[in-house]
C-alpha cells in the first residue's frame, strides 16, 4: 500500500501543489502545515471531521482566505505555474483556471438558469464585446460570441439535465438542481482545476449518484481535475482516486481509498477509540509509519 | 332556490349592518382624535392674545370622510376582495393571452410623448401649453431621467446610493461654469458634463468599493452633501448661494430661440413665444431620456449588465467566476453618475440659474422613492412612478377647486410631502416590490418568461 502512494507520486503530474499551508485566525490555528498534492486529471477527495478546516483550506486556495504560511501552486496543462495565494480571488478563476462552488449554495437566484451561466463566461464575454464599448455599437463579434458562450451554456445543461429549466428563475429550482447547476456554472468559467465544496450535501441517493455520474463525465470529456470536499463516503470512495484526510488543521492520512479506509488514524478520528485501546492504535500507526519511511528509503 | 336567495339577501343586508356600526365607530374615532387638533385653533391677534377659533365645520368634514370611507370599505370594497380572491383560487391558471396594449406598450408611449407638445398646443393654445410642457413634460422627463441613471447604480448593481443629487449638481455646475467661463456650447459640454460626473462617480466608488448596505447609503448621503457644501462654500467659482444666473440657452443648429430676427420664430415665420423653446427642450430631454433607456436596455443584454445584475443578486459567487467586482462596481457608479451629469446639464440649460438649493438630500431621496416605487431594475416601471410621483405634485397646483371645500386659505402643495408619504406608504403595502415587481430576463433558449419578483434580490449595498 505505501509503496503504491509513493509510485503515485512519482509518475503523476501534480496540478495543484499546497505546501506547509498555515491558516490562523487570531488564536486559532485552523490549519497547521498541511500540504498535500492534487494530480492532473484525478478526482481528489478532502474528508475529515466536522471543523477540521477542509473549507478554510478550499477558501486559501480559491483566494478567498490570504493563508498565514504556506505556497499554493497551481501548474496548468499548458505548464504555466501561478502561486495562488499571491492572486487575488477573481484572478484566480480568471487566470489561474481554479473554479469553486460553495457548501451553502451560492445561485443568482433571480436571474434564470441559462443567465448564470452566462455570467460564468463573464471575461470572455467582456473580451469579445471590446469591453462593452464595441458591444454597445453592435459590432458582429459580440453577437458570434455570445452565441458560441450560449451553445458552451446549452452543453453544461445537457451534461447538469438542466435543459427543460433553462428559462426558470434559478431560485425556483429544487435543491439538487441548484447543486448541479453550481457545477455546470463552475464548469462554464473553463477551469482545469474544479473545488466542489461538499456537492453531495443535501441529497438524496438517486441524486447523489446522479452527481457522481455528473462528476465522472466532467473528468473524462474535459479532462478537469476535481478536487472535493465531502461527508457523503459513497461519494467519497466511489469516484475518488485520491484522499487527503484532516483533522484539527492537520493531515493524518492521504493515499488511495482502500488506504485511509483502513487507516487506524483515520478510524480513530472519526469513530474515537475507547481509552484502553488507545495504546494499541499508537503501536499500530507506529508500525505502519515505521515500514513507510522503509520502502520511502 | 328562494332559501338561497334569502340567504344571500340576509347576507348582504348583515354586511350593511355591520357596514353601518363600523362606519359609526369610525367616525367616533375621527372626531376623538381630531376635535382638538381640527375643531378648535388658537390664533394670535394683535395684542398677542390667544384666541380660540372654532372649525366645527372642517371636523365635521374629516368626521364625515372617514365615515364614508369606512363604510364604503366594509360594504363594498373589503366583500368584493373577498369574491375576487376566491374567484382566482376556483380558476385554473389560464395562460394570459397578452393584449396588443400591453405588448407594444413601450412603442405606444414614445409614440405618445412625442406627439404630446404638438397635441397640447392645439388643445390650449400657444401659451396655455407652456404650462403643460414644461411643467409636467420637462419636468417628469428629468426625473425619468435621473432615475433611469440611478436605476443602473441601485435597481441592477444594487449599490444603494443616497448621494445621487450630487451627480446631478457636477452636471448642472459643469454646464453652467465652463459655459460662463468658456463659453463652450450646449452641445459640446453636454458629453463633457457626463464624462466629470462619470469621473466623480469614480471618485466616490473607489472609497466606498469595501463598503455595503447601509454603510455604503451613509457615505454616498455623506459624498451628496460635501457636494453641496462644496458648491456653497467656494464662492470665487460657483457664487455659493446666489447660484450661477444667465446660463447660455441650448441652440438648435446654431439657431437661437429668441426674439432677435435670426431666431427660430422669425425664421419659421411663427408669433413671438417663448413655447418654441421649451417644446425643443421637451423632445431634448425625450431624446436623452430615450438614449439611457436604449444604453440600459442594452448594457443589461451585455456582460457587464448580467455581471451587474450577477453582483445585486450574491456578491461572493461572483468573485468564484473570475469577475472583477471592483471593476463592475466602478462602472456601475460611473454610468449612473454619467446620466445623472448629463440630466442636470440639462437642468442647468433649462433653468437658466442654477443654485446649491435644487440639490438638497431631498431630491436624492425623491429619485430614490422613485426607483424603488417603479420597482428596481424595471424602466417602464420607473417611467410610470415617475409620472406619478412628480405629475402628481404638479396635480396639486391645479387643484384650485379645492379651496371651495377648505377655505380659501387651503393651498394643496403644502400638503405634498404627506401625500407623498401616504401614497408610498400604499403602494409598498399594495405592490412590495414596486409598479412592476418581476424582472426580464436578458437571455432566453425558448421563451422569455419573467422572473418573479420573489426571486429577485435587493442588494446588499
Amino acid at each position: 500500500m505505501a509503496l503504491e502512494t509513493t509510485t503515485m507520486t512519482m509518475t503523476q503530474d501534480p496540478i495543484l501543489k499546497v505546501e506547509h499551508l498555515s491558516m490562523r485566525f487570531g488564536g486559532l490555528m485552523a490549519i497547521n502545515d498541511f500540504s498535500f498534492e492534487a494530480y492532473r486529471g484525478d478526482i481528489t477527495a478532502l474528508i475529515g471531521p466536522n471543523g477540521a478546516g477542509k473549507t478554510t483550506v478550499f477558501n486559501c486556495i480559491t483566494g478567498f482566505y490570504k493563508p498565514t504560511m504556506g505556497m499554493i501552486t497551481m501548474k496548468q496543462q499548458s505548464g504555466k505555474e501561478y502561486l495562488l495565494e499571491r492572486l487575488p480571488d477573481f484572478e484566480i478563476t480568471k487566470h489561474a483556471k481554479v473554479a469553486r462552488t460553495f457548501q451553502n449554495i451560492r445561485m443568482f437566484s433571480g436571474m434564470t438558469v441559462l443567465e448564470n451561466l452566462l455570467v460564468a463566461q463573464h471575461n470572455k464575454l467582456m473580451l469579445a464585446s471590446g469591453y462593452t464599448v464595441l458591444g454597445l455599437l453592435g459590432f458582429p463579434a459580440y453577437r458570434q460570441a455570445s452565441r458560441e458562450a450560449t451553445e458552451l451554456a446549452k452543453h453544461w445543461l445537457e451534461k447538469a439535465s438542466l435543459m427543460d429549466r433553462a428559462d426558470d428563475p434559478a431560485g425556483d429550482l429544487p435543491y439538487g438542481a441548484q447543486r448541479r447547476l453550481e457545477i455546470a456554472r463552475a464548469m462554464c468559467t473553463g477551469p482545469e482545476l474544479l473545488c466542489l465544496d461538499e456537492p453531495a450535501a443535501g441529497l438524496n441517493p438517486r441524486e447523489s449518484h446522479a452527481l457522481n455520474e455528473l462528476l465522472q463525465g466532467i473528468r473524462s470529456d474535459t479532462g478537469t481535475s476535481i478536487l472535493l470536499i465531502e461527508h457523503d463516503m459513497s461519494v467519497v470512495m466511489e469516484i475518488s482516486d485520491h484522499v487527503v484526510v484532516l483533522e484539527y488543521g492537520q493531515k493524518i492520512s492521504d493515499g488511495t481509498p482502500d488506504f485511509v479506509k483502513n487507516d487506524p488514524r483515520v478510524i480513530a478520528a472519526y469513530l474515537g477509540v475507547e481509552d484502553e485501546e488507545v495504546e494499541q492504535v499508537i503501536e499500530q500507526i507506529e508500525e505502519i509509519e515505521g515500514g513507510q519511511g522503509g520502502t520511502k528509503q | 332556490m328562494a332559501n338561497i336567495a334569502s340567504t344571500t339577501a340576509s347576507a348582504g343586508t348583515e354586511v350593511t349592518a355591520r357596514a353601518l356600526r363600523e362606519s359609526v365607530f369610525a367616525g367616533l374615532i375621527t372626531l376623538g382624535l381630531f376635535v382638538l387638533f381640527v375643531g378648535l385653533k388658537t390664533d394670535q391677534n394683535i395684542r398677542n392674545e390667544l384666541i380660540l377659533t372654532q372649525r366645527w365645520g372642517l371636523l365635521a368634514i374629516f368626521v364625515i370622510i372617514a365615515m364614508v370611507g369606512r363604510f364604503l370599505m366594509v360594504a363594498y370594497v373589503q366583500p368584493r376582495l373577498a369574491q375576487r380572491k376566491a374567484e382566482k383560487a376556483a380558476a385554473p391558471e389560464v395562460a394570459k393571452e397578452e393584449s396588443f396594449f400591453s405588448r407594444n406598450f413601450s412603442t405606444i408611449a414614445i409614440a405618445a410623448l412625442i406627439l404630446y407638445p404638438p397635441v397640447i398646443v392645439a388643445l390650449t393654445g400657444v401659451q396655455g401649453s407652456l404650462k403643460w410642457v414644461d411643467n409636467f413634460g420637462i419636468q417628469i422627463l428629468i426625473y425619468v431621467m435621473l432615475a433611469w441613471g440611478l436605476n443602473i447604480v441601485v435597481g441592477l448593481a444594487g449599490l444603494l446610493d443616497l448621494g445621487y443629487v450630487a451627480f446631478y449638481a457636477v452636471g448642472a455646475y459643469s454646464y453652467a461654469l465652463l459655459s460662463t467661463y468658456l463659453g463652450l456650447s450646449f452641445w459640446v459640454l453636454l458629453p463633457v458634463a457626463g464624462l466629470l460626473a462619470a469621473c466623480w462617480g469614480v471618485v466616490l466608488g473607489f472609497p466606498v468599493l469595501r463598503l455595503r448596505g447601509d454603510y455604503l447609503a451613509i457615505v454616498t448621503l455623506a459624498f451628496g452633501e460635501i457636494i453641496r457644501l462644496v458648491l456653497i462654500n467656494w464662492t470665487e467659482v460657483t457664487k455659493g448661494t446666489f447660484g450661477v444666473s444667465g446660463i447660455a440657452k441650448a441652440t438648435l443648429f446654431g439657431i437661437k430661440f429668441d426674439a432677435s430676427k435670426d431666431g427660430f420664430a422669425a425664421l419659421m415665420g411663427l408669433p413671438i413665444s417663448s413655447v418654441y423653446y421649451k417644446i425643443f427642450l421637451f423632445y431634448l430631454i425625450l431624446g436623452l431620456c430615450l438614449i439611457t433607456a436604449f444604453v440600459t436596455i442594452r448594457m443589461r443584454r451585455m456582460p457587464i449588465g448580467r455581471a451587474w445584475e450577477a453582483l445585486r443578486e450574491d456578491e461572493i459567487a461572483c468573485r468564484s467566476l473570475g469577475i472583477n467586482t471592483v471593476t463592475t462596481k466602478l462602472t456601475a457608479f460611473a454610468m449612473g453618475a454619467m446620466f445623472g451629469g448629463i440630466a442636470g446639464s440639462f437642468f442647468a440649460v433649462r433653468q437658466g440659474f442654477v443654485s446649491p438649493e435644487s440639490f438638497v438630500f431631498l431630491e436624492s431621496a425623491v429619485i430614490l422613492a422613485i426607483v424603488v416605487l417603479g420597482g428596481m431594475g424595471s424602466l417602464t416601471g420607473i417611467a410610470i412612478a415617475a409620472i406619478v410621483m412628480i405629475g402628481g405634485t404638479e396635480i396639486l397646483r391645479e387643484l384650485t377647486f379645492m379651496k371651495l371645500i377648505f377655505g380659501p386659505n387651503f393651498t394643496p402643495e403644502l400638503y405634498r410631502m404627506l401625500i407623498f408619504g401616504l401614497a408610498m406608504v400604499v403602494v409598498m403595502v399594495w405592490k412590495p416590490r414596486g409598479f412592476v415587481g418581476s424582472r426580464e430576463p436578458t437571455a432566453f433558449l425558448r421563451e422569455r418568461k419573467a422572473v418573479s419578483g420573489s426571486f429577485t434580490k435587493e442588494g446588499h449595498g
